[in-house]
Formats: structure tokens, sequence, C-alpha cells
């Protein structure tokens, strides 16, 4: 019983990120989307909260919204996971529920 | 024929700053009217939806917190206020609107239907849910 969240706001801009990270259980999957993608840069002031969950919770960011934003892979918290389309799908797929987070 | 689906619409947005609280609210009535299993969670800024002593009148707007009260009446007996969220914002179960169902197993009898529980707590009644709206 598994849970995919998808976080679509940037993390310096909205608390949408961290509500999404103190609510989704370990076993979660996280998808970052839109301005989401920016929650998955390494070196910023919350990182941290992302690195933090990762024990845990598996993280996803969305490639095509990378690009869109010219932001390169090399610029992503070690062990986020860069998905096509197709990878959205499976991951609504593979799990039992999705939770966009606003 | 008809499948009931347990059904949690989660709000994170003061009231009248945007369109989300009374959107929401407007899909909940709908959800329930369609004899779905609907629960409501309150976090983050969603937590001021419930804040009891709204009057708009100043604001032209219409003030839709006693909408809330009406929730009990459509079978909406369960709303969850996250608890960490309301300390956060210096608040107490007391400073929400006083929401109630009537319980037809038991009588009729009143009861709360707000229930303060835990980020843990709460993680746990989403995993439970056969689908989850955010506003």
């Amino acid at each position: 019983m598994a849970t995919l969240h998808t976080v679509n706001k940037s993390p310096t801009d909205r608390n949408t990120l961290e509500a999404c990270l103190r609510l989704a259980k370990g076993g979660s999957s996280v998808l970052m989307i839109e301005d989401g993608v920016y929650g998955a840069l390494k070196g910023t002031q919350k990182s941290g909260i992302v690195e933090d969950a990762m024990k845990d919770i598996k993280f996803y960011v969305l490639g095509g919204d990378l690009k869109a934003r010219g932001i390169e892979e090399n610029k992503l918290i070690d062990g986020v996971n860069v998905v096509d389309y197709a990878g959205f799908v499976n991951l609504a797929t593979e799990n039992d529920r999705v939770q966009s987070w606003l | 024929m008809s499948v009931t689906k347990k059904l949690m619409y989660i709000n994170r947005r003061a009231p009248y700053g945007t369109i989300y609280a009374w959107e929401s609210l407007e899909v909940v009535l709908i959800g329930a009217a369609f004899e779905q299993d609907v629960s409501m969670a309150f976090i983050d800024d969603g937590i001021y939806q419930l804040l009891k002593g709204q009057d708009t009148n100043d604001i032209g707007m219409k003030n839709f917190s006693p909408t809330y009260s009406a929730l009990g009446d459509f079978e909406v007996t369960q709303i969850f206020v996250e608890k960490e969220s309301l300390e956060a914002r210096g608040l107490a179960l007391d400073d929400l609107m006083h929401l109630t169902y009537e319980d037809e197993d038991e009588d009729y009898a009143e009861k709360d239907s707000i229930k303060v529980v835990s980020s843990s707590e709460l993680a746990d009644i989403m995993e439970q849910q056969d689908v989850l709206y955010n506003f």
C-alpha cells in the first residue's frame, strides 16, 4: 500500500514540499514536477529536507521540466532519479494512489 | 450498482485569499451527495478555514464558514485537524468552530466531527484512502 506524491511548487517559494514530506510515509515515492523540480537541486537552503527523507522515500524528478528550466542533471541531489512522461505513468500505476500536493 | 470509495479532501489554504477553500467545500458536498465515504483533513493554513467568528461583511465576499456546520448532515463526519499545524499557528481546538453530527447508530446522539490528530496519525489515515484530493 504505497502512495505516489507529486509536488509542483518550488520549496523556496511555498511549503508544499515540506508538507508532503511531513505526511508521506516510509515506502512512498515523491515525484517533483513543474516548479517542484527546484526541490531536487543540491546545495539549496531546502536540499536538506530531501536528503533527510531519502532514507525511506524514493525521489523522482520529471526530466522535461528540468530541461525547460535549464537545470542540468549534475545539479541534482545524489539519488534523485530523472524520469520521462512514460516513467511518470509507470510510477502512477505502480502505486496504490496518487496525492497531488499543490 | 455503485462502489463506495474512501475519498479524502486535504485543505491547506486559508479561506479568502484564494478560491481553494470554497471550491473544496463545494466538491466535498457534491462527493457526499453521491454517497461516497468522504473525510476532510485540515493542515497548514487550511486550519484557518475552521476559525470561529469569521465575518466577511467588510470585504464583499460570501462568508462560507457556516457551510462547514452542514457537513454533518451530508454524512461528512470525519474532519481531521493536524495537531502540529494547529499549534504552529498558536491555536487550540477551542478556537475552531464546533462541528457536530448525529450518530444514527446511537439514537442520533450528537458527536464531535473534528478530531485533532498528529502528523503520523494523519499519514496513516491518508494511506487508508482510495482517492486523495488536495486543495
